[in-house]
Parts: structure tokens; C-alpha cells; sequence
């Protein structure tokens, strides 16, 4: 029954036009400046707190002189999910609620990546929450940040599941009614390993917690409230001292690795603390991984693929 | 069985006939390890320079249940696990009764007389043979093996009965029980000496099997779903990710447990969209990956298919085909994801669907499907199913040495790089993975948003029509490439039978038994699905009847899914359906009796 087949083995398949490039050492090249790291002008409503989120994003490359083809900036759907198609660098806007399990994919693959993943609180706790929950317990390397409004802005005011009770939209006219999600406890309870908190108004806080997020190794969640000056405007101006709130950082005495003092702080009335609540040292699912590889590799030793291919075609026979 | 000599032995010694095939039927439970009587059938065949082929049944069940375990082994070819047995070996009363007619008049019944009680009606038509398996095992072994070792101890029996090669056997049955607690293979090797040992009393004959043509190469024996993993590592795949469902669960199982060894890696995901969304995630870092799934899942997986689609994305996709729809029927045979693997998903997505035809195909298209992959920068969907799926086959073992590749990404930085190029007259762009620096300093965005060249979004009535048109184009580039399939027989004649996936076997089978009967039958097979290869239309114009062979329903308005397909494509009336879904593999004699059912009706509407 042997087959005669339209087979061909196919080479490595080589990037093309790459004949004019010159080499270039990572010493010569200089940070990239503003300019460089920022692609389309954004989409978003003037006012809206992705703005700063995203002048905070280019200001964490450019302080820490990432170059472009070393970051990629991951969405799934949302307006803030827009992000990749800002920055300049290679970039993915995949599907509603998955960024994870997609950014997770890249993370395992290419250790040498940063891979950074925006959304919104639709994509990371409705529709893609069973996602959260596993991306956090698997303890995947990449940092989430995701801009909560407490509302669904790109569909245009539909409740969230991060909208306080009572809160009136289109679809809850007379007042959300479902219990919010509070996304704190969320990441603490799937075991995060760094759950912090920020907002769009305190700019240097923010760059702070990315920061913070990128140097961890593991999964990295931060929930940036950013407003949605359009569908819910106010929502946080009890965090705002411009506004006559307060924001109030974590306090000095808590301790980061203790798993019930952080619950407790996500417990906390709006606006509640601002900070690190959580961070801890686990093995990556990448380290993990990595592991079980050089354990398996071990035992090949010396063998190309075929061959060791062909060890399990000999036990066939 | 077909008997090319018979030598009438003397006195009680039983006669000994020379066979080139023959069909042993296996019935019991799930956990009586008849797939194991049978697996070790399968690879002596193998190691004997044979041809063999095996059909199972298993329950759906948690555990326990009657369960089947074909095997056809032939010195010559073997297209099809056969229609009728030639021995039915039963180890209960209902495996007895619900079987027996699965065997050929004067086959013979092999039945454990502790558990089986012979009907006097069916005495006349079937030899029966009666040993007491299950006690004679215990006697072997010890009262401690309870129901284990009987399988063993029935695989002596057959090893006698057909003069199998005793130390191949021994050697085989050593090398499975190998590296666990001794005392397990002495019971096992004293198990089969047992069976081997044991008077066949009765029996009328015994049977030898006529030297195989010498092949020229090894043969090696595994079933497809085997056949598809090893592919995949063979092609260069290092990333998959899958989430656990029948039947495709085998070939994550050996993924997870064979990719470590080349540096690679396999995910167990929290879902089926995070499975496909992780292949995908990887395939975008640079590598081809590959999920899978079977029923459900296939479905669950439509939103991120599209995606790849419209983002240009490499990715393979296996899809173990079971009955369905919904929860269907998980551990039966069906070919009824044709439609959902071509069209399956919103908006217009043109993907690669493939379908292997025998278990070495399925290791030599899991190849294809990655480079086509590679080449073509989109998605392929594998389409198996269950039958090809738990099929055990020999075939030449392939040169590994030759058929592996290295598929590693570059990072080669480039000069200047648009995802989504409209130049090329094919609408063939490649991927650049993340880490290529682009010397222009302008950074690609893959999307599923409708986008211009670079990826950015776009609403521009024309930048839809053309990048629309740029993602068939590579479609049709793809089916302009494409072979045409081999006509098995004569290339003008009565009737065409048209298959595609698992069935090749028993079509190819039908038409070769229909033209040694004298009728004017062809076969063909169809493994590039979506898109088929051009010009089929000028081998049907060879055929007054082309019948397309399927395991799918009808569907309201009379034919199957690929009848459907072709249809669509050449609006021809002559194209019609054989179709059936009661979860079973064909038998021959069924696909030659619907066809010439088919002809006497003539064409239902033209």
C-alpha cells in the first residue's frame, strides 16, 4: 500500500528581503525616543484614560531601552484593546477574551520576548475569564494590564462585569444588579504571583507598577483604572485628589507575600489602596517546561531529531 | 480465508490448510485487553513482511462494556479490516450471540466454554469450538489472575490454530511486558504456552499462512492517530496545545509525552479555544504549531480559526472526526466535519482541508499539512477519524533521515516588511516572526480586523474586495499545484466511486472485487479537500455514474458532504451520494450493493 506522494521536504523557511541591512550590535543602538516607538495616532475619545496608559507603555520601552523586535504588545477586543496598532513593534489584536491563551503561546516559545498583553475588564473577566483564572495559576511570564472602566465603552454602555451595583446602562436601565467582579481578589484567588493596582491619573504610579511587572518572573497582573469619559464619566474621581479624592498607596507596614493581608486590602472600599498587594515567587509554567525539556534532552543526548525519532520507529517494527 | 492449498492429514491429526488471509473477530469487554490479542496479531503481521489491517469497537462507557477487536492479516493486499471473519473468537454469551453472525458460513467459533453456551441452530452453520478459557487461565497462572491473562492465554490458541511464528510472538510478548515486575511476563509467557500448548481437541483444521511476497523494506505498525503525531514531530512541529477529548486525545497524549525530547512542548489548556489560541500564539513567535480536537471541539474553535484566516496565520488543526452532532456518538466512526472543516465560522474564510486516506498517509500528510502551512501562511485542517484514528496498519518504514526537517523560525533582520502585501499576483505573503528587526523601523500588526498592508485597520470598501481576493488566491494557487488523485482501475468506464479520508481502503476494495466479477468500476480518492486539485471534472466526463462514497447523512436536498462540494463545483447531475451514519465502518459488500442499487434507480433529478 505504499504511497507514491506530492511530498517534498521544504527547507527552513528564511525571511526575505533582508540583503540591506546592516548588522548592528545591540551596544551601538541607541534607546528608541517617542517618535520611534509610537505607530497610529489612537482611535480613542479625547479624555479617555487609555491615553495615559499608553504614553506610560512608551515610556517604560524608552526608559528601559527595549528595542522594538524585542517587545510584543498582545489585544484581544475592546477599546483599549486597540492598543498593539499604536506601538510601534510587532504586535497582535487577536479575538475577544483570548489574548491570554495567544500571548501564553508566544511567551512559551521565545523566552527572549517581553510580551505584554492590554485589555479591557470584558475581555479579561467575562468573556475571557476561565482564561485569567488559568493563565494566573499556570503562572505564565508575560504582564496583563488591564484598563478597567467598569463599562463596555466600544459597544457603547452596555453593563460590565466590573460595574458597580446600580450602575445604569443600556442594558441595566434600572441599575446593574449582578455582584461585580473585584478584580484583586480575582488575581490573588487564581494565584497570581504580582497583583497590583493603579490609575490613568497618577502617571508615575503607573510606570512604576509596569515596571515592577515586567521585572517579575511569572504572571504579572495590574488593573489600571482608566475612565471612560464618554459612557462613565466620574467613575473614579473618589481616587482622584484633582477631583477631590483621595489616593492612598498601600500601606508602608504590608506585606507583599502575605496572601490574606492582600485579600484583605482588595477588600477595601472604593477607592481603596493603590500598589503592589501581592507578589511571590513560584515557578513560571516556562521554567517548568523548560525543565522537563533538558531532563528529556538529557536522555538523546547526541541524537539528531531523526534518530531520535527513529528510536521510537524501532520499538514499532 | 482464501484457500490456495489443503493438505487432508490421517488419522486425528486436524488438516492443514494453506491460507493467504484471514479475519479473526475478537469479542468480549473493554477490560478483557482484547486490543492487546489483537495488537500483538497486528505486529507479527508486521514483523512477517504482511499486510494487516484492524477494526475496534470500544464502548463509550467510563469503563466496561462489549467491546470488538478486528484484525485482517493477508500475505498479499489488505485494503479493508474484511466483511466477514473467518474466526470468531467470544469470551462471553452476549459476545457470542451479538457476533456470531459476523462470521462467514463454515467459520469457526472459538468461544470460553466456561462462559458460553452453543446454540444448537447456529451448530450447523459455524464449527464451534469450546475451551475453557477463563479456567484454564487460572490453572496457568493462578486463581489470583482472575479475568487478566485469558487474552494471553486465547492469543496461544490462535498462534496454534494458525502456526503462527512462536519465538516472533514470545519476543513480542517480552518486549511488552518489559521493564515491569518480572513475575508479570512469566505469568504472561506462561498464560500463552498455555493457549499454545492446549489440544484443539476437535478442531477440524489448522491453518498456514502462505509465504508473503518479500518486501524491501521493514515494515513498521502503528494506528493513524500514532501515525499523525510521530508525523507531526517529523515535520518539525515543537509547540502544540489541546484540550482532552475522543478520539483525538491520543495524539496530545503522545505529543506531551514525545515533544520534550526535541525541546519542544505541548500544552494541556483550559479549553479548546485556549488550545487554539495558544498554537496560534506560537505559530505567530515563529514555529508552526498544532492543536486538535474531535466533535465539539472542533466547533468551539471556529472563532480563532477564522482569525488565523483573516491574521494569514500558519497553524495545523487535527480534527479526529467522530459522530455527531453535538456529544454525538464519541467512540464511532462518522465523516461528517467535512462542512464545518471548509466553511466552518463566520464571513468568508478560506482554509487548506486535508484528509488521509490510511495510516501512512496520515503520517506523510501531517508533512504536508505543516509546509502548507508554512508556505501558503495558513491554516490546514487534518481531517481523520475515528476509524483511521484506532486502525492498526503495517507499512514501509519511512527514512526518517530524509523525510524530517528543520522548520526553526529566522530572525534574519529584514529591510522593510508588510504582512499583507497585495504585490504578489498569488496572494502569497510569509509570516516575519517577532524578534525580526525591520531596518525601515515600521513594526507589522497581525489582525483580524480587515487592514490594510501593514495590519492597520481599515474600512475601506476596496481594501476588503482586495485582501478578500488575496486570501482565495492562495487557495487557488494551492489547488493549481495540486496532483490529481490516481484512478484505481480502467480511466473510462460504468461506474466512479469517489471517496475521501479513512474509506479508501474498502472502496478501493469494492471496485477492484466489482471488476473481477466483470463490471466496469473505478475507484478514486480525494485527500486535498479544500482546495481539490483541478481537472476532476475531466475524469468524471470517463464515468457514466460517479457515486461520492461517504459516512455522513444525506442531507435534505440528497447528497453527502463532499457530493454536495463537487456538485457545487461542476453542476454536474451524474454526481450523487452513498452515504450511511450508523457509526461503522464500510463493508464492501455494502458500497458494491448501494452502487448498483444506484444504477437501477438511474438519476433521481437531473
Amino acid at each position: 500500500m505504499s504511497l507514491t506522494l506530492p511530498f517534498e521536504v521544504l527547507p527552513r523557511t528564511g525571511n526575505l528581503n533582508t540583503g540591506l541591512v546592516p548588522p548592528l550590535s545591540d551596544a551601538d543602538r541607541k534607546g528608541l525616543t517617542k517618535k520611534e516607538v509610537a505607530a497610529d495616532h489612537p482611535t480613542w475619545c479625547p479624555g479617555c484614560g487609555d491615553f495615559s496608559v499608553l504614553a506610560l507603555y512608551f515610556k517604560l520601552i524608552e526608559k528601559r531601552k527595549i528595542h522594538h523586535e524585542k517587545i510584543t504588545t498582545v489585544a484581544g477586543i475592546g477599546c483599549s484593546s486597540r492598543f498593539p496598532y499604536f506601538v510601534q513593534a510587532h504586535g497582535a489584536h487577536y479575538i475577544h477574551g483570548r489574548a491570554l491563551p495567544f500571548a501564553s503561546g508566544i511567551s512559551l516559545s521565545r523566552p527572549d520576548l517581553h510580551v505584554f498583553v492590554f485589555g479591557g475588564d470584558g475581555d479579561a473577566f467575562s468573556i475571557g475569564g476561565n482564561h485569567f483564572n488559568h493563565t494566573a495559576r499556570k503562572n505564565i511570564k508575560l504582564t496583563y494590564c488591564v484598563m478597567d472602566n467598569w463599562v463596555y465603552g466600544l459597544t457603547k454602555k452596555q453593563t460590565s462585569p466590573t460595574s458597580p451595583l446600580g450602575f445604569k446602562s443600556k442594558t441595566d436601565g434600572w441599575g446593574s444588579m449582578d455582584h461585580p467582579i473585584n478584580p484583586m481578589k480575582q488575581a490573588i484567588s487564581a494565584g497570581a504571583t504580582f497583583v497590583a493596582r493603579t490609575t490613568h491619573t497618577n502617571p508615575n504610579h503607573v510606570l512604576q507598577m509596569m515596571e515592577a511587572a515586567m521585572d517579575h518572573d511569572g504572571f504579572s497582573f495590574i488593573e489600571c483604572l482608566s475612565e471612560c469619559v464618554e459612557f462613565y464619566e466620574g467613575a473614579f474621581d473618589a481616587s482622584n485628589p484633582r477631583k477631590g479624592g483621595a489616593f492612598n498607596t498601600v500601606p508602608a507596614d504590608h506585606d507583599v507575600t502575605d496572601e490574606a493581608a492582600a485579600y484583605k486590602l482588595a477588600g477595601e472600599a472604593f477607592p481603596g489602596s493603590f500598589g503592589i498587594f501581592y507578589k511571590t515567587t513560584r515557578a513560571t509554567k516556562n521554567a517548568n517546561e523548560a525543565k522537563i525539556v533538558s531532563s528529556h534532552q538529557e536522555k538523546v543526548k547526541g541524537l539528531k531529531d531523526w534518530q531520535i525519532l527513529q528510536k521510537n520507529f524501532d520499538r514499532l517494527k | 480465508m482464501s484457500e490456495t492449498a489443503t493438505t487432508a492429514a490421517g488419522g486425528a491429526a486436524p488438516k492443514v490448510s494453506n491460507v493467504s488471509e484471514a479475519i479473526i473477530r475478537i469479542a468480549g469487554n473493554s477490560q478483557d485487553g482484547i486490543q492487546a490479542i489483537g495488537g500483538f496479531l497486528a505486529r507479527l503481521a508486521g514483523r512477517s513482511e504482511q499486510e494487516v489491517m484492524t477494526f475496534m469497537t470500544i464502548p463509550s462507557t467510563i469503563s466496561g462494556g462489549p467491546s470488538i477487536f478486528q484484525v485482517r492479516i493477508g500475505s498479499g493486499e489488505v485494503l479493508s479490516s474484511g466483511d466477514e471473519a473467518d474466526v470468531l473468537l467470544c469470551f462471553y454469551q452476549h459476545s457470542y450471540e451479538d457476533h456470531v453472525s459476523s462470521l462467514k458460513k463454515g467459520g469457526i467459533v472459538l468461544y470460553d466454554s466456561d462462559h458460553v453456551e452453543p446454540k444448537a441452530e447456529w451448530q450447523q452453520t459455524y464449527h464451534h469450538l469450546g475451551v475453557p478459557i477463563s479456567g484454564l487461565t487460572v490453572e496457568a497462572i493462578g486463581g489470583t489472575a482472575k479475568d487478566k491473562g485469558k487474552n494471553i492465554f486465547s492469543l496461544g490458541l490462535i498462534a496454534k490454530m494458525f502456526d503462527l511464528n512462536l519465538p516472533k510472538l514470545e519476543k513480542l510478548i517480552g518486549e511488552r511486558f518489559t521493564g515491569k515486575d518480572p513475575s508479570i511476563l512469566n505469568n504472561a509467557l506462561a498464560a500463552f504456552h498455555a493457549g499454545y500448548g492446549h489440544s484443539l481437541g476437535s478442531v477440524l483444521e489448522v491453518f498456514k499462512f502462505v509465504d508473503s511476497q518479500k518486501k524491501d523494506h521493514p515494515q513498521i505498525v502503528m494506528n493513524g492517530n500514532e501515525a499523525l503525531g510521530f508525523g507531526l514531530i517529523a515535520a518539525g512541529v515543537r509547540f502544540g496545545a489541546g484540550y482532552p477529548i475522543t478520539p483525538w486525545s491520543d495524539i496530545m497524549e503522545l505529543l506531551r509525552r514525545e515533544l520534550p525530547k526535541y525541546g519542544g512542548t505541548f500544552v494541556q489548556t483550559e479549553d479548546e479555544i485556549a488550545a487554539i489560541s495558544m498554537a496560534i500564539g506560537a505559530s505567530y513567535a515563529g514555529r508552526v504549531a498544532v492543536t486538535g480536537s474531535s466533535g465539539p471541539g472542533i466547533s468551539l474553535k471556529t472563532e480563532a480559526l477564522g482569525w488565523a484566516v483573516m491574521a494569514e496565520m500558519p497553524l495545523v488543526i487535527v480534527d479526529v472526526q467522530r459522530g455527531g452532532p453535538s456529544t454525538g456518538m464519541p467512540t464511532n466512526v462518522e465523516q461528517s466535519d467535512l462542512n464545518i472543516a471548509v466553511f466552518g465560522g463566520h464571513g468568508d474564510s478560506p482554509r487548506v482541508v486535508i484528509a488521509p486516506a490510511n495510516v501512512e498517509d496520515c503520517f506523510y500528510m501531517a508533512i504536508e499539512a505543516v509546509n502548507i502551512a508554512r508556505k501558503y501562511s495558513v491554516p490546514v485542517i487534518i481531517l481523520s477519524d475515528q476509524g483511521i484514528a484506532s486502525r492498526i496498519e503495517a507499512f514501509e518504514e519511512p527514512n526518517l533521515e530524509k523525510v524530517c526537517q528543520d522548520i526553526s523560525p529566522d530572525f534574519t533582520p529584514v529591510a522593510d516588511h508588510k504582512p499583507y502585501d497585495l504585490a504578489p499576483v498569488d496572494g502569497v505573503t510569509r509570516h516575519v516572526a517577532p524578534g525580526t528587526r525591520i531596518a525601515s523601523g515600521k513594526y507589522p500588526v497581525v489582525t483580524g480586523l480587515e487592514h490594510d498592508e501593514l495590519g492597520h485597520p481599515t474600512g475601506s470598501p476596496k481594501l476588503h474586495a482586495q485582501m478578500s481576493a488575496k486570501r482565495r488566491k492562495k487557495l487557488q494557487a494551492l489547488g493549481a499545484a495540486l496532483p490529481l488523485p490516481q484512478i484505481y482501475g480502467p480511466a473510462e468506464g460504468n461506474i466512479l466511486l469517489v471517496g475521501w479520508g479513512s474509506t479508501e481502503g474498502p472502496i478501493k476494495e469494492a471496485a477492484a472485487r466489482a471488476r473481477a466479477a466483470g463490471d466496469s468500476v473505478s475507484s478514486l480518492h480525494i485527500r486535498h479537500v479544500n482546495p481539490m486539485p483541478n481537472g476532476l471534472e475531466n475524469i468524471f466526463a470517463g464515468f457514466n455514474h460517479v457515486f461520492v462514497v461517504e459516512m455522513n447523512d444525506e442531507g435534505i436536498y440528497g447528497y453527502g458532504q463532499l457530493a454536495s462540494l463537487l456538485r457545487a463545483r461542476y453542476c454536474d447531475p451524474k454526481i450523487r451520494g452513498i452515504n450511511k451514519v450508523d457509526g461503522l465502518n464500510w463493508k464492501v459488500k455494502d458500497i458494491l450493493s448501494r452502487a448498483n442499487d444506484a444504477v437501477a434507480t438511474g438519476l433521481r433529478k437531473m
